[in-house]
């Protein structure tokens, strides 16, 4: 890998999005790259944007992706998808959750919420995304909260078959930085959702294609 | 071993090898997690103190005493212990002063963003800036030296961006106190021509701190991470901290001077290296320091002329500024699909839903008094539709604030609205100021029984130290009363009815008078076991929107209209509300349910 892999990841404070980054900037570690992960957020408490930026390489200097840059586009929450869109490159690969968290500048402010078909079109601008219901996938798995790692799961899929990472990068290196990270008694649902992830994805990439 | 670790917990681990005894702080906002960590490891002793000036003293005299010490705080807190932290410059230590200055450039959680590396250079004192959390260990360990070597405090200055990113660092082992470096404590030094600041001794210490940063400028000339990297030598970079980082990003191929002490400056290397290339810019975030002492070196050299002076960097903002000025090509432009996507909601810091500061925001309002603010998640009663917070300038100041303008004769009574973690940092005084020389401010202490804008560090009033032993409980009401304020009241916090009549009440008195609004924030452990939604009795709610005003997220508007008006009514989100029964006492027709008769709210003691 010669030019550093770079990801951006965005949700709702709440969302997971700090864990699912700390899975992802060690798994980089753990497949032998210089990994490094910077968070962005302001004054957030329940409910604020989370932006967390993790970037892999054989050399990475700034641990912040600039504008542009992102080869990888991992968004927790609709609306939040499209505010990092500009950080997406031409051709990047953007793994979007559909479920819309609305902040109370919606639900009593009057301010709009993107509708899907504007959310797909501007995506369809810039690259090709793969969209998906993970909170769906986590309610089957009986646990809501287990959504990014069903993300994590769906994300670790498609940058094998769209050949952004190389072997080294398996299953097993995800699984085993996601086990230790969680108590023992969460280790299978953990492992459930992150193959239910990979199945949904690659489903659903080769549906859109 | 290598680890991953954010640049506040390679500081606190840095620390703690580097044999640190004694640390101090005010909960700090980019920096909090470097004392939280810190104060994990054994045999170390750590807390957080009432206020910045405070947590210098005691490190200074930790470091007087003989132990290696630690103080903490963000850029705006060295503000607040400047006068320490230039008599620690003028007397020197015993053993080794490291304050950790963590500056917020973009002003993610701050009200300005200064460049403290300024405050370094004017107290004489050594300045570094790591560029990763690596080198957040490494230099953390290496001031420790330095300020022994020379007797000086030695400043470490991060940034948030280094504060908040993680990267890999090689983990040492502490290097216990030995007898021989002090891990006995040493007879307290009585040596008053170094250590009592009196005119006649200051006047002799003053050439010898000016001597002594002479001195340390010497060893910066091979301090390890100040380091020349050549490569192409028709553009030499002259950078420190994460802005070092971003321009490698974007001139690969230049050369480097990169600069982990950034004062005092190595002046022959600097020469040496701008001889050495053809054209010699600097790329550093917030003011042109180093680009200016460069300058008066009478070396050409460009920075700010290129590169931002306000907001932090990225990579793009570096390419983009290189590219506006001629130093790359337009093809090094990233291609960029400008995407109109409209506008997205935004999501605003709020007060949480069942927030206790809410229900005196709300009432504030109403009464439309003047309120000068201060500085913790209260500030957030500025926001619509609460509108309640009218100055807000630095931690401590609403009181001092209305007081002055009522002295000026302003023609309305003043509220002044403070925190608890806030008042006993230095709200204490200003109110001391109040009652000498008496206004008739109405003083409201909110009083949520945490630091919580920080995330819910221990403070005076909780109990508990920072390492978790059970302490003295401070009471506001009755340090309030030995103040020498007569009109003091304790409410809690969701009594709404109260806290308007008490605030009626005190707005005609000629005297001072303070409110103490209690409640437990509703993000604590204890107080979430106490959430229980509410609800909106759907027939009974007509619509009128008055709930809407109290701000809270957890009310929404219902798709169902009232018959007769037309308007949407109010329903309630049950995952976010957590049953304070603001709303439901300011409803007009009744329509929001209380809490069942067994769960009523409970005086919070």
């Amino acid at each position: 890998m010669k030019k550093p892999l770079n990801f951006i990841l965005a949700g709702v404070g709440g969302q997971g999005t700090i864990l699912a980054s700390d899975v992802l900037v060690n798994v980089g570690l753990a497949a032998g790259y210089q990994s490094k992960q910077a968070e962005v957020h302001g004054m957030s408490q329940r409910g604020g944007s989370v932006t967390s930026h993790v970037r892999w390489g054989e050399t990475v200097y700034s641990p912040l992706v600039g504008r542009g840059d992102a080869d990888v586009l991992l968004a927790f929450e609709k609306a939040e998808a499209l505010r990092s869109l500009r950080h997406l490159r031409p051709g990047g690969l953007a793994v979007i959750n559909m479920e819309a968290l609305l902040p109370v500048t919606v639900t009593s402010g009057g301010q709009p919420y993107p509708p899907d078909d504007h959310i797909q079109a501007c995506f369809n601008q810039v690259s090709k995304a793969v969209y998906l219901d993970g909170a769906k996938i986590a309610d089957e798995l009986g646990n809501p909260r287990i959504a990014n790692v069903v993300l994590l799961g769906a994300l670790s899929a498609l940058l094998e078959s769209w050949q952004f990472t190389p072997m080294e990068v398996n299953v097993e290196t995800w699984l085993g930085v996601i086990r230790e990270r969680v108590p023992p008694k969460y280790i299978e649902l953990n492992q459930q959702a992150f193959h239910a992830g990979r199945e949904a994805a690659l489903l659903q990439a080769s549906n859109q294609t | 071993m290598i680890r991953l670790l954010s640049g506040n917990e390679a500081v606190a681990r840095g620390a703690w090898e580097a044999g640190v005894a004694v640390a101090s702080a005010y909960p700090p906002t980019p920096s909090t997690e470097i004392l939280e960590n810190f104060a994990r490891f054994p045999n170390v002793y750590a807390e957080w103190a009432p206020n910045e000036k405070v947590a210098v003293d005691v490190a200074i005299g930790a470091a007087y005493a003989g132990k290696r010490a630690l103080a903490v705080m963000k850029h705006v807190g060295v503000n607040v212990a400047m006068d320490s932290f230039m008599y620690a410059s003028m007397t020197g230590m015993e053993a080794g002063l490291v304050i950790v200055s963590a500056d917020d450039p973009a002003m993610h959680s701050s009200q300005n963003e200064q460049d403290n590396r300024n405050l370094a250079k004017f107290a004489r004192i050594p300045c570094l800036e790591p560029t990763d959390s690596q080198e957040a260990k490494d230099l953390t360990i290496a001031a420790f030296g330095i300020s022994e070597r020379f007797d000086t405090p030695v400043m470490l200055r991060l940034t948030t961006r280094i504060c908040h990113s993680t990267t890999a660092v090689e983990l040492g082992e502490r290097v216990e106190p030995t007898p021989d470096n002090c891990s006995e404590p040493k007879k307290f030094p009585r040596n008053p021509a170094k250590y009592v600041m009196v005119p006649g001794n200051a006047i002799r210490r003053h050439p010898v701190i000016e001597q002594r940063i002479r001195d340390v400028a010497k060893i910066a000339e091979t301090f390890p991470s100040n380091r020349i990297e050549m490569n192409d030598t028709r553009l030499g970079i002259i950078s420190a901290g994460v802005a070092y980082q971003y321009a490698k990003d974007v001139f690969p191929q230049a050369s480097f001077l990169r600069l982990g002490m950034s004062w005092p400056l190595p002046e022959p290397l600097i020469r040496t290296f701008a001889a050495s290339v053809e054209k010699l810019i600097v790329i550093e975030e917030l003011d042109p320091f180093i680009e200016e002492a460069v300058r008066l070196m009478g070396i050409p050299v460009e920075g700010k002329s290129i590169f931002p002076l306000v907001g932090e960097f990225d990579p793009y903002i570096v390419r983009e500024s290189a590219i506006q000025a001629g130093l790359l090509p337009e093809t090094a432009r990233q291609p960029v699909v400008e995407v109109e996507v409209g506008e997205l909601p935004s999501r605003p810091p709020v007060l949480c839903p069942g927030c206790p500061h809410r229900s005196a925001f709300y009432i504030l309002n109403k009464l439309k008094v003047p309120v000068n603010g201060d500085i913790g998640c209260y500030t957030l009663g500025l926001i619509p539709p609460l509108n309640a917070i009218h100055t807000c300038g630095c931690m401590g100041a609403g009181i001092g604030v209305a007081h002055g303008a009522a002295k000026a004769g302003s023609p309305e009574k003043h509220v002044a609205v403070i925190g608890d973690s806030t008042f006993f940092h230095t709200g204490i005084p200003a109110l001391l100021n109040v009652v000498y020389n008496q206004s008739p401010v109405v003083t409201i202490i909110m009083d949520n029984r945490v630091t919580g804008m920080t995330g819910h560090q221990q403070n005076p009033g909780t109990g508990i130290t920072l390492q978790g032993k059970d302490t003295v409980e401070i009471e506001i009401e009755r340090l309030v009363r030995a103040l020498g304020v007569r009109h003091v009241k304790t409410v809690e916090a969701f009594k709404m009815d109260e806290i308007e009549t008490t605030l009626k009440e005190y707005l005609k008195l000629e005297e001072p008078s303070v409110l103490i609004t209690r409640e437990p924030c509703a993000l604590l452990p204890e107080a979430r076991k106490r959430w229980i939604p509410l609800e909106v009795l759907s027939e009974q709610c007509n619509g009128c929107t008055l709930c809407f005003r109290i701000g809270c997220p957890a009310i929404l508007k219902s798709d169902e209209l009232d018959a007769h008006f037309q308007r949407p009514k109010a329903c309630i989100d049950p995952t976010l509300c957590t049953g304070c029964e603001v709303c439901a006492q300011i409803c007009p027709r009744q329509a929001i349910t209380f809490r069942p008769e067994e769960h009523a709210l409970e005086v919070s003691q």
